[in-house]
């Protein structure tokens, strides 16, 4: 099983969201999702500066096999994103939940954060 | 769900396994990448015992083959040969593609797994007025042996003397055949073995060293090596020399008829559509139903995936004649410039675009 860290929320399409002491919040991919991917060779980001709507396809991310999309889990505006993954996008293999993360929103609303998955609901997502 | 001899060898190895055209099978055991640069750079071992194997028997075995395939299999009227051909239908599409093995004794065919049925039906029909019985072998496995190191690895479990072995050699060792075939490009052998024996040759030549590589290895290094995969980059709406298998068309014995052989010479190969290397350095993936332009038409992406040995993103392509090296490739909002190039890519750890 893979690991789940106790601080984070999940959406059902593998999404994870973290809010951080500033109140914006990070965005990235389970470590469920990267091992269904297998080995990710790229990365398509969002552009800073975006306002995404919670469910609205927020980046791509091609493994070997596929290529999937990436919803933004919350509505807000872009801030930051991780410009590491486009020359290293094997980091979101290597670290999900810390070094391979996707970008960072300033939200909305956090109270759709409260509509999220719970670390132990997303188990059992993930174990389905 | 089918499951080879090996299945739960690859579950002890720790493989993800995927359902291949209705097969339980390790598309790759940790990293896709990493087995794909062992086969590269050093050896690696591939169950691949889905694939079909028929043998036949009877006195008219030459005859029937010489009818059933484009190319001659008076290429390897010598035993211990082997021969790559396509397998047409009466309208020149392409129904498959096989190895047939001359082994001296008889003559055995092995073709894709998600056909095996459909192979059988068909060999079974067009042998009616031969002298041939079709037997599918359900009691064999195969291993491929891949990588420069596979003279040494085989060595080393007290297999000798295959560095005298040419490509497409094929020998008969205690029970099992030994081919010098592949899928990857790279030095290999290709090794059909009772399914009681094959558990204990795996675990041999593990022990000896090898790496176990998944089938998503396989279909990488195949695309580099320039290798078409049946039902992607060629099936029956497209005839040979639109999937870059002219040189398997054997026309060179004029009384010689074979299925297709009609429809193939009404073709203007000229107005045909040709299977080409599509090169992308920048970053984006190339994938399968992608669309391409270049100055004289268009076309569309087969096999396309990112390419490990290289470090970009490699496909197959099937177009409008006329290209002049250059294209372009809409990826979802993108148009990307991609290079046009004939297959391989690689061959033997050696990049040759």
């Amino acid at each position: 099983m893979n690991e789940i860290p106790g601080d984070l929320k999940f959406k059902t399409s593998h999404e994870w969201v973290r809010v951080e002491q500033d109140g914006t919040v990070t965005v990235g991919i389970s470590d469920h999702a990267q091992d269904l991917l297998g080995d990710i060779v790229f990365v398509e980001l969002p552009d800073i500066g975006t306002q995404m709507n919670a469910e609205d396809e927020v980046a791509i991310v091609e493994s070997v096999k596929a290529a999937s999309d990436v919803y933004s889990p919350i509505s807000g505006e872009i801030i930051e994103v991780n410009e590491l993954l486009i020359d290293n996008p094997e980091t979101i293999n290597e670290s999900p939940y810390s070094d391979g993360w996707f970008y960072k929103i300033q939200p909305d609303d956090l109270d759709e954060i409260n509509e999220l998955l719970s670390p132990e609901e997303y188990g059992e997502v993930c174990e389905e | 769900m089918n499951k080879t001899t090996l299945f739960e060898q690859h579950k002890n190895l720790g493989a993800k396994i995927v359902d291949f055209g209705g097969w339980s099978m390790p598309i790759n055991y940790g990293s896709q990448i990493n087995e794909h640069k062992v086969v590269r750079s050093d050896v690696g071992i591939f169950d691949v015992s889905h694939m079909s194997i028929f043998d036949l028997s009877g006195s008219e075995q030459e005859e029937f083959l010489k009818y059933l395939l484009p190319n001659d299999v008076d290429k390897i009227k010598r035993s211990g040969r082997a021969l790559y051909s396509p397998l047409l239908n009466n309208d020149g599409g392409v129904l498959d593609d096989l190895i047939v093995y001359n082994l001296g004794t008889h003559y055995r065919i092995i073709s894709n797994c998600a056909t095996r049925s459909q192979n059988h039906d068909w060999f079974v029909k067009q042998s009616e007025s031969y002298d041939v019985k079709i037997k599918l072998m359900n009691d064999l496995s195969i291993i491929a042996i891949q990588g420069p190191n596979s003279i040494n690895l085989l060595d080393k479990i007290g297999i000798h003397d295959l560095d005298r072995m040419s490509d497409f050699d094929v020998k008969i060792y205690n029970s099992s055949m030994i081919a010098k075939t592949g899928y990857t490009g790279e030095e290999g052998f290709e090794v059909v073995i009772e399914n009681s024996d094959v558990e204990s040759f795996w675990l041999s030549l593990l022990e000896a060293g090898a790496s176990a590589i998944g089938l998503g290895a396989r279909d990488t290094l195949r695309l580099e090596a320039g290798l078409n995969l049946y039902g992607t980059d060629m099936d029956t709406n497209n005839n040979p020399y639109e999937s870059n298998l002219g040189w398997t068309i054997d026309l060179n014995d004029k009384k010689r008829d074979f299925i297709g052989k009609r429809a193939l010479e009404e073709i203007n190969k000229d107005a045909c559509k040709e299977l080409k290397g599509i090169i992308l350095r920048d970053k984006g993936i190339l994938r399968s139903h992608q669309l391409i332009e270049h100055k004289a038409g268009n076309g569309e992406i087969l096999s396309g995936t990112y390419s490990p040995s290289l470090g970009f993103s490699i496909a197959f392509a099937r177009l409008d004649k006329g290209h002049d090296g250059e294209g372009k490739v809409k990826i979802r909002n993108n148009e990307f410039k991609v290079e046009i190039v004939s297959p391989p890519f690689m061959r033997k750890g050696k990049m040759l675009i």
